[in-house]
């Protein structure tokens, strides 16, 4: 099926027919009984597996099922924040693959996702912040991931709203600044994909729960039970994010995650200010401005495990009492929505992106609090996974066999987020 | 924010506790018997339930105990605390 092209001549010539002349973006196919591979989780990390999966792997007989609409979990529920500045080498590798992907993803899915690389800093308030900082900057250098150390006056120079002054609980000391981090835009990842995919002959299935697995008499995956009827196919991939416990646990496939609520929120829409943006894992504020013009604040973790989409308030509050401390100007800003994603978290707060002891069943779970910024290195690797049987060799450290063989890759420090 | 019932203290807001994880996992009581499997299980595989889950909270701002809830983590309400030690419910 060709698709019109996006372009800046289509969108005014198309304006002087008042916009009528759009195609759909993506059909609304009704549910084949067989495909040669099933996706399970319409967001970003799984219609970008699909797209990988059709585009270079050849495989276009193939389906996203999406158990509401697409994009609606956590895809559109982050704070939008790219960067790479992982400390491991396995992870730096992961992440720079992904920022390398969201360069030119724009013009590889002809759908504008707004990548922003605007530079992302994350702030040091106190000498072991600046050690840790310092050890990540020197270990991102290594693998070839740009980081550099500020110093405060070099970091207000960077983002003129930041308050470096001696007069508030815990000052900035100085900050690491990943100048190729940035922003995109969060629902285009999901429509650009979901666009890219069908137009390859993926069919993108909403409103379509799984139920259940089938297996064959070898255990392996024969097919899956929907809400839509009996969907025959020997691969599964399963990217469901803070659903994933309760959808592996249909093939008897028990991971090590647990799934928290983690909020944001966002303001009233004001003029342009905030040219960047700014993380402080220490007094947990991370902010940045979108092209409406709203101020994006991430706010923390809640303590229990939820599948609820909602958090406690005073979470919030805790992450606004550091942004007004940090950038005093936005003390009298209201704030406009709050809401909350459900993030599945592993022990190491590393993902896993692997086989499973299910053959024909895969996985790729555990983003916890980060997984927008790796939607496309992560499809990417999925869809080798899934098409080889095989993990690529970027994602072959992330399998689930490092709890038991004391492989972790622990990247607390670098998930920003506390937990 | 969430109201919990401390078996000892009564209804207090959430802020004056903290959240100690799932609950009832055993110690394993000779370790050195315990294989990787086992070892896997105990420190990282976890029930991460969609629905009725039993979990230790600690009121660390209060009595300072350990005891054990249930709370629906589709809703987040809770249907009752009982004292460490204690079968749940």
């Amino acid at each position: 099926m060709t698709r019109q092209r996006f372009s800046a001549l289509s969108l005014f010539l198309r304006g002087l027919s008042r916009h009528r002349s759009w195609q759909i973006q993506w059909r609304k196919p009704t549910p084949k009984p067989a495909y040669d591979a099933v996706i399970v989780g319409g967001g970003g990390h799984g219609l970008g597996a699909a797209y990988y999966l059709a585009a270079e792997h050849g495989m276009t007989n193939i389906a996203v099922l999406e158990k509401s609409w697409i994009g609606g979990g956590n895809t559109g529920r982050n704070t939008t924040i790219i960067r790479s500045n992982y400390l491991f080498d396995e992870s730096a590798a992961l992440y720079d693959h992904s920022v390398k992907l969201w360069e030119d993803l724009a013009q590889v899915l002809n759908y504008n996702v707004m990548f922003s690389p605007r530079g992302v800093m994350m702030l040091a308030h106190t000498v072991h912040d600046m050690q840790s900082a310092q050890r990540h900057i020197h270990a991102n250098r290594c693998n070839g991931v740009d980081n550099e150390w500020l110093t405060p006056e070099q970091a207000k120079e960077f983002c003129p709203a930041l308050n470096i002054g001696s007069n508030i609980r815990y000052p900035v000391l100085g900050a690491a600044l990943q100048r190729r981090g940035g922003t995109a835009r969060h629902d285009a990842v999901a429509w650009g994909y979901a666009r890219a995919a069908d137009a390859l002959g993926v069919d993108i299935i909403e409103n379509c729960e799984v139920t259940g697995m089938i297996r064959d008499p070898s255990g392996a995956i024969a097919g899956l039970e929907t809400s839509r009827g009996e969907i025959r196919t020997r691969k599964v991939g399963v990217s469901a994010a803070g659903n994933t416990s309760v959808v592996m646990r249909l093939a008897g496939v028990d991971l090590p995650l647990e799934s928290y609520p983690l909020q944001a929120l966002v303001s009233e829409p004001i003029k342009p200010v905030f040219p960047c943006v700014v993380m402080s894992n220490t007094v947990h504020a991370y902010i940045s401005q979108s092209d409406k013009g709203e101020l994006v604040i991430g706010a923390g973790t809640d303590a229990y495990t939820s599948y609820t989409q909602r958090g406690a308030l005073h979470i919030n509050n805790h992450t606004l009492d550091a942004i007004c401390e940090l950038f005093p100007m936005f003390r009298r800003m209201r704030m406009l929505r709050n809401w909350g994603g459900i993030v599945d978290v592993t022990p190491d707060r590393s993902p896993i992106i692997a086989k499973t002891p299910v053959p024909g069943l895969y996985v790729n779970c555990g983003w916890g609090t980060g997984g927008f910024k790796a939607t496309p290195g992560s499809a990417h690797v999925f869809a080798w996974t899934i098409a080889r049987d095989e993990p690529h060799p970027i994602n072959a450290a992330f399998n689930i066999e490092r709890f038991r063989e004391g492989r972790l890759i622990g990247e607390a420090a670098a998930a920003a987020v506390a937990h | 924010m969430l109201i919990i019932d401390c078996p000892y203290c009564g209804k207090r807001p959430e802020i004056e506790f903290s959240y100690g994880g799932q609950a009832h996992i055993a110690r394993p009581v000779q370790p050195a018997d315990y294989d990787d499997e086992q070892w896997t299980g105990f420190l990282y595989m976890r029930s991460n339930e969609r629905g009725m889950r039993a979990e230790r909270w600690r009121h660390v701002r209060g009595c300072g105990r350990f005891f054990n809830a249930l709370r629906d983590t589709t809703t987040d309400q809770f249907h009752g605390s009982y004292k460490v030690g204690e079968p749940r419910p």
